[in-house]
């Protein structure tokens, strides 16, 4: 946790030039995702509440996305939107240029629940997309053991989803929404739901993973230091109504590991974050709880 | 020392020795409390079997008097001096002594008919055994598809429920003289009126059940390319499966509770024939030994289906169980896929 603003940091927007170089052919590549002016409002109690307003972005291909934002900034709204889950009240979404609408396997989804099949073995699980494309069992079964092998699983492929981790869930659901070969991956707090160690791990696999595999990512987290750690830009959101409050763009470089967490470029990130995210009071003091003290004198615990 | 474990805590799994003794007690308890009724000469026993009727005109030997009468009518003779009469306390003859009825079951086979035409008790409960089946068959036939679609699809529910949840409240024996009327007097009314009692409560219930599925695994599989059917046949009914198969054990015992009522319509058949007949020659032994034959086919039935059940739905319990051990270790090394398991996955294990 950074405590008082840290001058010695660089601006977060300062780049190296490999990081710049990086970028500039990043926004070279095809758009694979364009949000165009997404609103999304739900009636409630007379009313109408405005959860999306306005947002408009654009994904490149193989560029890895992170959207943050505080509690209730339509974070979910927005994915489940794109993922076609939901409808949006006004704008429209452009996939490789063409509208779309309506859950299709080119935008597959990581939920955060897992959402695995519990009847089907992890194998069963992952061949579940290639069989809804018409692809017959034997091939579906030979390619969804490459990915099972790709997420580190082959021992486990005929396990049920009951006995596994947390996290070799969340392995086989990626598993899983990765064989049906989507232009787009989209992860809703995927790893929300795993322990810090584990959470890690995660990390580590799914950035080897994009790396190694042609998918465009999306990913939302309400973790800072997760969104910094993986992606090439985060969009930050603010609540009520949700708009795009800032693109970032990470300049932290690439090959990225946990080991850069405390490196400037890192801390320069996360502190804008901290400002867009948890914004200071006016007076520059941090809201106290009014808590009446309720122990015997002496007995201080700090 | 360490604490007690307490018996009574809420929620509390209890350990198994306990739980098979309590098992034990909960049919040991009835019989016990009826054998105490049924042995113990100053417990109830409402009534004076005669053994001498001494100068009591009307009493014969054998014959149940009520306690009260029987003191009466000695009060009688011994005021003119006469004999009195002797007897023992006894139960009345509607409730004989679980030796009795024990002997029944033994003995209700090797009955043979009264009346010529009747049915031996096999017979008559393998009767009762076929309606049931055809009735809950052609029910579940009717009932789970319904159910099925009412759960999954709204416009459905909304269209078929209404007018199911109406006729549901009509009581099945109601039907009986029209299904007489339609259907003839043998069994084909009898079926139809199980059929009749099970059918609108089990689209209601499977409908239930399938309405509570998981939406998450709905749109995980929709964002995996399912179509509507695919959804349907391929997530929502294989992930209500396990609570539709333990619906249909509860239907099951449902159309049974219907068997009695529908035995009687048109000519009467089968298990409930040979209790009316033996409770009209008052073989009381041989009417609690056909009951209770009920009960146990009964539970007999559902046990067995809980035990497939649990072998069927391998991936709710996914431990090795005994049997697919056994027959695992059988076919080792043959390619044999049971039902739920891939043998293959022990032995990557290991390696």
């Amino acid at each position: 946790m950074i405590s008082a603003p840290d001058f010695s940091l660089p601006d977060y927007r300062v780049q190296t030039a490999a990081v710049a170089e990086r970028f500039r052919r990043l926004k070279e590549r095809p758009v694979v995702l364009d949000v165009d002016h997404l609103t999304r409002e739900f009636a409630s109690n007379g009313g109408t509440v405005t959860a999306l307003r306005d947002i408009s972005f654009r994904v490149h291909r193989r560029e890895f996305l992170c959207v943050i934002g505080p509690s209730g900034c339509g974070k979910s709204t927005l994915i489940r939107i794109i993922a076609g889950l939901e409808t949006p009240t006004a704008g429209r979404m452009l996939l490789d240029g063409q509208e779309v609408s309506g859950p299709c396997p080119d935008r597959g989804m990581v939920f955060q629940g897992y959402t695995l099949f519990p009847w089907l073995t992890v194998t069963r699980n992952v061949m579940f997309g290639l069989e809804m494309k018409g692809i017959l069992r034997d091939q579906a079964q030979r390619e969804a053991l490459q990915w099972i092998d790709l997420v580190g699983l082959t021992r486990f492929k005929d396990s049920y989803p009951a006995q596994l981790s947390g996290g070799m869930k969340q392995r086989t659901a990626i598993a899983r929404a990765l064989a049906a070969q989507p232009r787009i991956l989209l992860m809703d707090e995927p790893f929300g739901a795993l322990d810090a160690q584990t959470r890690a791990q995660m990390q580590a696999h799914l950035l080897e993973i994009w790396r190694n595999v042609d998918v465009t990512i999306l990913f939302i987290t309400h973790d800072l230091d997760e969104a910094i750690l993986l992606a090439d830009r985060i969009l930050v959101l603010k609540a009520h109504p949700g708009e795009i409050q800032e693109i970032i763009e990470v300049p932290v470089p690439r090959p990225r590991s946990a080991a850069q967490l405390n490196s400037p470029e890192f801390l320069a990130t996360r502190r804008r974050l901290d400002e867009l995210i948890h914004p200071r009071l006016t007076d520059g003091s941090v809201e106290k709880l009014p808590i009446v003290r309720l122990t015997q004198a002496g007995d201080d615990v700090e | 020392m360490p604490p007690r474990p307490r018996v009574f805590a809420i929620g509390r799994e209890l350990p198994p020795r306990t739980r098979a003794v309590l098992t034990l007690l909960s049919f040991l308890l009835p019989i016990v409390l009826w054998a105490l009724v049924s042995y113990v000469p100053w417990l109830w026993h409402p009534a004076i079997k005669v053994a001498s009727p001494g100068d009591v005109s009307w009493f014969k030997a054998e014959l149940l008097v009520e306690r009260a009468v029987f003191a009466e009518e000695n009060a009688k003779i011994a005021a003119t001096g006469g004999r009195i009469a002797e007897g023992v306390r006894a139960n009345p003859v509607f409730l004989p002594a679980p030796h009795q009825v024990a002997r029944a079951f033994w003995s209700a086979f090797n009955t043979a008919p009264i009346l010529r035409g009747d049915l031996w008790l096999h017979q008559s409960l393998w009767l009762s055994i076929r309606t049931i089946f055809w009735g809950f068959a052609i029910s579940s036939l009717l009932g789970v598809p319904l159910g099925i679609l009412c759960g999954a699809y709204p416009p459905v529910s909304r269209l078929a429920e209404p007018v199911i949840d109406f006729v549901r409240y009509m009581p099945a024996p109601a039907f009986g003289a029209l299904a007489v009327a339609v259907l003839g007097i043998y069994d084909a009314p009898k079926i139809a009126i199980i059929v009749i009692g099970t059918f609108f409560q089990q689209v209601l219930v499977i409908a239930n059940t399938v309405r509570r599925h998981d939406p998450a695994l709905v749109e995980a599989a929709q964002t995996l390319g399912a179509r509507p059917r695919q959804l349907l046949l391929r997530v929502i009914v294989p992930s209500s499966l396990v609570d539709l198969y333990n619906d249909q054990r509860i239907l099951l015992g449902w159309a049974w509770t219907y068997l009695i009522v529908a035995e009687v319509v048109g000519v009467s058949s089968g298990i409930t024939f040979f209790i009316n007949q033996q409770a009209k020659y008052r073989n009381f032994d041989n009417v609690y030994a056909a009951i209770i034959i009920i009960g146990v086919i009964g539970l007999a039935t559902d046990q067995a289906l809980a035990f497939a059940g649990n072998r069927l739905f391998a991936w709710r319990n996914p431990r090795q169980s005994r049997v697919r051990a056994f027959f695992g270790r059988i076919f080792a090394g043959r390619n044999l896929v049971l039902i739920g398991e891939k043998p293959k996955a022990e032995s990557n294990l290991r390696s």
